[in-house]
């Protein structure tokens, strides 16, 4: 007869093994269903077409692209701004009560409902700014939704680097942003990554605050393009892309599933493949990335 | 090692994105916004009219709902809103203060329908005032069973499915039965999406819900459509009224039939691409509103918003409340306002 002590480890074993298969046999139902309904609908015309009344013709064209524009502003706008802020919070505040303020006041942004987000970019970005129901705001107000995961995995990152490395650093006469910019950040670049790789998810799987800030649902025409096919090869106004009006893929979803032809369901459950596939795409790049990162440090 | 590859990601983003196709930049762009019902309408006839012009105008459609598309539409920011109801009087006066002229446009019917389970064999009809007896806040907790709502029907208990209180399927059947908008039980399976309602009634012998027509013209074989007595008829088969889009378009299916409408801004109408678009809009929705199910207005209606949109006739034939089931006729005979 074993020890208790052995029989609670096997327990705990198999407690555990059991909650992974659960989570992970959830997961699988969820993709079987959008498989068994969508996947028939996916071909390059439903890829390439604009929304349309006939549930056969219509396809994800504005969508998946608003999808991505809005994902590219979000990350242009959250992870310089996001990292910057969790440097400073782990390198360079004093540790006073402000800081403290500002530590919890992050903490909370993180659990703020995201149509609250929607509704003060509706009145800073929209009506305050004049930036209109843009791509330009989508982006703004996702990255704001995202900035509080951003700066709190960078703080986490930044601290995993040994105080030694910096201490060796400072040693050998480098200043504080050398010493963060050479050791520090590209140690901790891992993690920071993480970080990304929620920020994506979380963006692109957005619907609410973007509905709050007016993200159409039948758009027939792409943003324009920074570039063009003849010389100079950037087109006269190289940023109307951001100002453009825009649909997301969740929008699209939200409105074939509420259709009553059963056709467009179906159509939702291809849509919702694209997005876990764009979803799986690049969150597989970060991790790629971040793998490679730490291989490299070596301490 | 640099933290250049930290712009990887937003890299692969940008290539993604600028590999496309992309649309040759035009200016013409016509946006509407509101209502999630008129929007199937909308979407068919903006498809259709970018269709015939080749692209050369952009039509955007939002559903914000109809209070959303009317607060974008009183301040300027869109030309057209799509309306499941009549503008509000709050509406009209923010409209009048920013100065916005519009002209209302009626373009197809929404029919709420009542439904049972195929199963189900004791309901025959209901009258309003069997359904109000159903639905009133005071029903709460206590209408529970069938044999309340009729003598005579089974002592089984009654699964009530219905709009969720954000949808304007809500505010209408409410003031269409129970007499006041958004006053109903509280204790029902509630859905802003329609077919969970379909579900549940599907699957239940004992259900009985509403909602709107062309998710029952798209389940016909699942479930069964109550006949419904007006208010002030007698209480027999003969005088029930079924939906059905020749019931509908006659105006016998009352109170569950009404107008739903497009609002336009007239300042957007001396843009020669919007004008175009709504007339494109009343001629071709007879035909279009049929495709996406919903019951199209009877001919003489269409001509008669033409002619309103063509005279340039602003305001509207409401007094800042949702008439229930108003003769479309008696519509367009009505004084237009403007609020002051």
């Amino acid at each position: 007869m074993a020890r208790p002590a052995v029989i609670m480890d096997r327990l705990f074993l198999i407690g555990g093994a059991l909650i992974t298969a659960l989570i992970f046999g959830i997961l699988m139902l969820l993709i079987g269903d959008l498989v068994q309904h969508g996947l028939h609908r996916l071909s390059w015309s439903f890829i390439q077409n604009f929304p349309s009344r006939f549930p056969e013709k219509a396809g994800i064209l504005s969508a998946w692209v608003g999808s991505l524009l809005v994902v590219l502003v979000t990350m242009l706008t959250a992870l310089p701004i996001g990292i910057a802020s969790g440097v400073y919070l782990e390198e360079y505040a004093p540790k006073n009560r402000l800081t403290a303020v500002i530590e919890i006041n992050i903490a909370n942004l993180a659990g703020v409902p995201s149509i609250i987000w929607g509704l003060m970019a509706l009145g800073l970005f929209i009506y305050v700014c004049g930036f209109g129901h843009s791509v330009l705001t989508a982006g703004f107000t996702l990255g704001l939704l995202v900035l509080p995961i951003v700066i709190i995995s960078t703080r986490e990152a930044i601290r995993t680097v040994p105080r030694r490395i910096r201490e060796a650093s400072l040693a050998l006469g480098a200043t504080k942003w050398q010493t963060i910019r050479h050791h520090v950040l590209p140690y901790s670049m891992g993690g920071i990554l993480t970080g990304a790789i929620i920020s994506i998810s979380r963006a692109l799987g957005e619907t609410a605050p973007l509905i709050t800030i007016g993200a159409l649902t039948y758009v027939a025409f792409l943003p324009s393009s920074p570039i063009s096919a003849s010389y100079p090869f950037v087109s006269a106004e190289p940023f109307a892309w951001l100002f453009s009006g825009f649909t997301v893929l969740p929008i699209q979803m939200f409105n074939w599933v509420s259709r009553p032809q059963a056709a467009f369901h179906e159509n939702a459950a291809a849509a919702g493949l694209v997005l876990l596939m764009i979803t799986l795409t690049l969150n597989v790049t970060a991790i790629i990335l971040r793998s490679r990162f730490r291989k490299r440090v070596k301490w | 090692m640099s933290a250049k590859h930290l712009y990887s990601i937003p890299l692969l983003l940008l290539t993604a994105a600028l590999s496309l196709p992309f649309a040759a930049h035009a200016d013409k762009l016509i946006s509407i916004d509101g209502s999630s019902t008129v929007y199937p309408i909308t979407e068919a006839v903006a498809e259709e009219f970018q269709n015939s012009n080749g692209g050369a105008v952009k039509v955007t459609v939002g559903i914000s709902g109809t209070g959303g598309g009317f607060k974008k539409f009183t301040r300027g920011e869109i030309d057209i809103s799509d309306a499941s109801r009549p503008i509000s009087a709050e509406e009209l006066a923010q409209a009048h203060q920013n100065q916005i002229e519009f002209i209302e446009l009626p373009i197809a019917f929404d029919a709420l329908t009542v439904m049972v389970n195929p199963k189900n064999d004791w309901v025959d009809y209901l009258t309003v005032a069997e359904l109000k007896k159903i639905w009133e806040p005071d029903a709460q907790g206590k209408i529970t069973k069938w044999s309340q709502v009729r003598n005579g029907w089974p002592d089984t208990p009654i699964k009530l499915y219905g709009a969720g209180s954000d949808s304007g399927t809500f505010d209408y059947f409410t003031e269409a039965i129970v007499g006041k908008a958004k006053s109903s039980r509280g204790d029902y399976t509630a859905s802003e999406d329609d077919n969970v309602l379909v579900q549940g009634i599907k699957n239940d012998k004992n259900a009985l819900g509403y909602f709107g027509y062309a998710y029952y013209a798209e389940n016909q074989d699942a479930l069964k459509a109550v006949p419904i007595v007006a208010s002030g008829k007698d209480a027999n088969l003969a005088n029930a009224v079924s939906p059905s889009p020749e019931t509908v378009k006659a105006g016998t299916y009352h109170p569950l039939a009404r107008p739903i409408f497009i609002y336009v801004n007239k300042k957007s109408l001396g843009r020669e691409e919007v004008r175009n678009f709504v007339e494109f809009y009343l001629k071709s929705s007879a035909a279009l509103t049929a495709e996406v199910k919903y019951v199209p207005l009877p001919e003489a209606a269409y001509e008669k918003a033409l002619a309103r949109l063509q005279n340039g006739f602003s305001g509207t034939a409401f007094s800042g409340h949702a008439d229930v089931a108003i003769n479309i006729d008696e519509m367009f005979k009505r004084e237009l306002k403007n609020g002051a």
